[in-house]
């Protein structure tokens, strides 16, 4: 009975992907479909079941949020407490406050004006833009999209088979993936496609052929003081990394406490089943 | 189970024991979360200082600031408050417990004026969370029938170094945990 | 089947109790001593699941209400702030949304367990009622529990999933606006389903206790759908039933663990990380997973129906693709009355036995096509498996009773059991 319900629902399977298989074919000639290019594979030090933060990584890549992407970008959920999870000190944290002379409103005073005072760690990160207006007027009527979700809100269709895989492989990166195949694939736009004006073609963008945005970073722009190297392979991986803590400060928590409840969910299922195997030993069924 | 298996452990008993200990374990470490869930986030403890600018409190004025979205009472006291404090005997105090985290020296913990103000040569600042330690009501200042804080709640009196006198409230006004950072800013938290 | 108590007070205090308030009497007849057939085989784990993933999501639900504010200016953040800045924020948020997903994995195979085995047959009609029911209001609490957290996709969904009722004729417009509180989905659409979001659940607990006490009136079917008959068919809940459930609920959060530790968004779309804006429709709207078979059937309307050879419409397409939808729903509460054959498992119907997995794989394949843009080929298709889903409720069950011929039934449990040990 088990046997045949067994081999009914393998069939099921094979006659399911033999169907999508179809289907998909019949995508061609459609509406075009973005993105045109899947996002390159990056190898992340906080993939997988064991997966933890590079803590250089990621002040590298806060490194280049600072030197170039904040001029547009806001990071409005993140607060500068949180960079001490970067492996900042909070005296760094402060000092980099006082550097920047970062300033917010501080509460009304008597006269009810509202004046501005030096940002404290508990502040959220101060927008670059007083407001949506300002940042679309500065930026060609296009707005830098806020980045604190942003790593979590951009993920590519993985599309029939790879999402079946996906649980198995356990691969929920396509995130960063997608940030860095984005900054590392600005190119010419091949004969035929028609690129917008003050747009930009990218063939990993995912909702049309060209975006806003001109490629913002390029080999040697932004200094590291660890040697790391100068690139834009390097830099795309790092403020990737940086925007992924950004969407998901406790993944490393996260992982590390998931793997202490596998094991004891497993050891418990194992006693779980010679109990009922016991209990069930003087009853056929 | 049955009557044989209950005259000694057998293996089986131990399966049972293990897989019930399993369960009962793991039930608790899940109650965990949901206790601590409740507790203050990143955020709120993130704002757990205060800094406050005293330069413009003149003698037999005070302010009240917020800290952890508590009031704070900053009292720049007279002369004749603090002499008033000075003269009260330790024996008359209903709480003779300074309850402040900052005093230091000998005697640290006890209710006498100096240990209730912020220190030697700054005993006319009085700094204490304005909540009654009665039932958590806000006293009112200057009023009462010792010249300091009164709390119309349920009747309690503080002197003028915020010291229980009469009334139900137990111990004498809160003094948090605070230093001056520089002549005239004090961080409290 | 609930048969005579044996429950027997041995304390005084239980006997005390017993003779004003007998609530232990209650809970030992119904899950110690009552009889469950012996050949129940993993499938009918479920119900256990499902009580299980219902007490989860109404317990997390509950705490994330003590963090959740119900404003359109600030419900997003107020999500993010407890994941980011909460003690195990993240954790809560995670079970809860997976939760919802897990529920509805368990919801479908215990359904199709139905379907395989004729549950839903005589005496059973209305436990089978009852459960598409809890079904009806599990899809309510989620749809008004996905709107929450005020993303794009929130938003969106609201505002398709509340455009349904514009469908009907005349009075459509008016009943969205009174649904919605405005004329668009808003602050007042947010507050109400936030309400209603915390009531449904506890509703569903109701329903769910009918749903229990009808089952212990009639007993469990069993994979060989016949009726128990003797002692030797049945065994005493506890400990039996209780630890074979146990062992399959543990086995389940291993599978949930999976998900909620290690891909947690695997199952949400990324859309809903961006705040709502009512101004941007994102390119391709989608409902969570387990709606993408009824939104198939939503879409694959895209034809009026007419009086043939005139140009008078009956039902336009809107009307005609939200009456499918609902229709879809609606025939699950018939199936006890559609089903024409007498006997109740599959294991002894060869040709409903195909029937059954073209079901399934009908159910999958316009999962599917809920997920695709609609156009071109997943159009067609869509229309071809909205076709088969209700032929096969429609025609084959009422049809193939009156004419398949069933394989001999074992003459009880006790000689199935036992018979096919001993072939083995």
């Amino acid at each position: 009975m088990m046997k045949s319900l067994i081999r009914n629902t393998l069939g099921v399977i094979a006659i399911c992907f033999i169907g999508f298989g179809s289907a998909q074919a019949s995508e061609e000639g459609a509406t075009p479909h973005y993105p045109i290019e899947h996002p390159k594979h990056v190898h992340w030090s906080f993939a997988g079941p064991f997966g933890h933060w590079d803590l250089a990584q990621l002040q590298r890549g806060f490194k280049i949020y600072h030197e170039v992407c904040s001029a547009c970008h806001a990071m409005k959920l993140v607060a500068y407490r949180n960079l001490q999870e970067l492996g900042f000190s909070e005296a760094q944290v402060k000092a980099y406050i006082a550097e920047n002379e970062i300033e917010v409103d501080a509460e009304p005073n008597e006269d009810g004006e509202v004046e501005k005072r030096a940002a404290k760690p508990s502040d959220l990160f101060v927008p670059p833009f007083e407001n949506d207006e300002a940042a679309k007027a500065n930026n060609n009527g296009a707005l830098p999209p806020d980045f604190s979700l942003l790593a979590k809100a951009r993920a590519p269709e993985r599309g029939f088979p790879n999402f079946v895989f996906d649980v198995f492989t356990m691969y929920a990166e396509n995130g960063p993936d997608y940030i860095y195949s984005l900054l590392t694939g600005y190119q010419e736009a091949p004969a035929g496609v028609k690129v917008e004006d003050g747009t930009h073609y990218n063939p990993y963008f995912i909702a049309g052929p060209a975006l806003a945005m001109a490629a913002p970073l390029s080999d040697g722009q932004v200094t590291y003081d660890d040697g790391s190297p100068e690139t834009l392979d390097q830099y795309s991986k790092d403020i990737s990394a940086f925007m992924m803590w950004a969407a998901e400060p406790k993944l490393v928590e996260r992982k590390s406490l998931g793997f202490k409840v596998m094991i004891f969910l497993l050891v418990f299922a194992g006693l779980m089943y010679f109990t009922k195997k016991k209990i069930w030993s003087d009853v056929k069924h | 189970m049955s009557a044989k298996a209950s005259k000694e452990p057998t293996r089986r008993d131990f399966l049972y024991i293990a897989t019930g200990a399993a369960g009962a374990v793991g039930t608790v470490a899940l109650a965990w979360p949901f206790i601590d869930q409740m507790n203050p986030d990143a955020s709120t403890l993130a704002l757990s200082t205060t800094e406050v600018d005293i330069s413009s409190i003149e003698p037999g004025q005070s302010v009240v600031v917020k800290w952890r979205g508590k009031p704070v009472f900053i009292r720049n006291r007279t002369e004749k408050e603090i002499e008033e404090a000075k003269q009260v005997p330790l024996e008359e105090l209903k709480d003779r417990a300074a309850r402040n985290p900052n005093a230091q020296g000998e005697e640290a913990d006890t209710a006498i004026d100096l240990n209730r103000s912020a220190g030697k040569d700054k005993e006319n600042w009085l700094v204490m969370v304005g909540v009654c330690t009665h039932l958590g009501c806000i006293p009112v200042g200057q009023s009462g029938d010792f010249g300091g804080w009164f709390c119309p709640c349920h009747g309690s009196h503080y002197d003028t170094a915020g010291r229980i006198r009469k009334g139900p409230a137990p111990e004498n006004l809160a003094v948090p945990p605070f230093k001056f950072v520089k002549d005239n800013v004090i961080l409290i938290g | 089947m609930s048969g005579h108590s044996t429950y027997a007070p041995k304390t005084g205090f239980g006997k005390w109790m017993d003779a004003r308030l007998p609530i232990a009497r209650l809970m030992h007849d119904s899950f110690v001593s009552y009889p469950v057939p012996r050949n129940l085989n993993s499938f009918y784990t479920f119900g256990g699941i499902l009580s299980l993933m219902l007490i989860v999501q109404i317990v997390t639900g509950i705490v994330l209400a003590m963090h959740y504010a119900a404003n359109t200016e600030v419900a997003f953040n107020s999500v993010e702030q407890f994941v980011r800045d909460g003690n195990f924020g993240w954790l809560f948020r995670y079970m809860h949304a997976n939760g919802a997903s897990m529920f509805f994995i368990a919801v479908y195979i215990h359904i199709f367990r139905g379907l395989y085995y004729g549950s839903y047959k005589a005496p059973r009609e209305i436990l089978w009622i009852l459960g598409c029911i809890i079904f009806l209001l599990m899809m309510a609490t989620a749809f008004m529990g996905y709107v929450l957290p005020w993303g794009q996709m929130s938003f969106w969904g609201a505002t398709v999933i509340t455009g349904f009722f514009t469908a009907i004729p005349m009075i459509g417009d008016s009943i969205q606006t009174l649904l919605l509180g405005g004329f668009v989905v808003d602050n007042p659409t947010l507050n109400r389903f936030f309400s209603l979001h915390y009531l449904l659940p506890f509703m569903i607990v109701g329903v769910v206790i009918l749903h229990v006490w009808a089952l212990h009136v009639t007993g469990q079917t069993n994979p060989t759908g016949v009726e128990v008959k003797k002692t030797s068919d049945v065994i005493p809940f506890t400990p039996y039933a209780t630890v074979k459930d146990a062992f399959a609920m543990v086995v389940f959060l291993i599978v949930f663990a999976w998900f909620l530790f290690y891909l947690p968004n695997f199952l949400g779309h990324p859309d809903n990380y961006i705040p709502a804006d009512s101004l941007k429709t994102p390119a391709h709207i989608v409902p969570e997973w387990y709606f993408l078979p009824f939104y198939a059937i939503l879409r694959a309307i895209t034809f009026n129906i007419s009086i043939p050879f005139t140009d008078i419409v009956l039902i336009d397409s809107k009307l005609g693709g939200v009456l499918a939808m609902f229709g879809s729903i609606a025939v699950l509460f018939l199936v006890p009355w559609l089903d024409t054959s007498p006997v109740r498992s599959a294991n002894y119907r060869p040709i409903y036995r195909w029937f059954f997995w073209l079901l399934v794989i009908t159910g999958i394949a316009l999962g599917y096509l809920g997920s695709r843009p609609a156009e071109g080929g997943y159009v067609l298709a869509a229309q071809f498996f909205t076709f088969l889903y209700f032929a096969h409720f429609l025609v084959i069950l009422p049809w193939l009773g009156k004419f398949e011929k069933p394989t001999p039934l074992p003459a009880s449990i006790t000689d199935a059991v036992l018979g096919e040990k001993a072939k083995a």
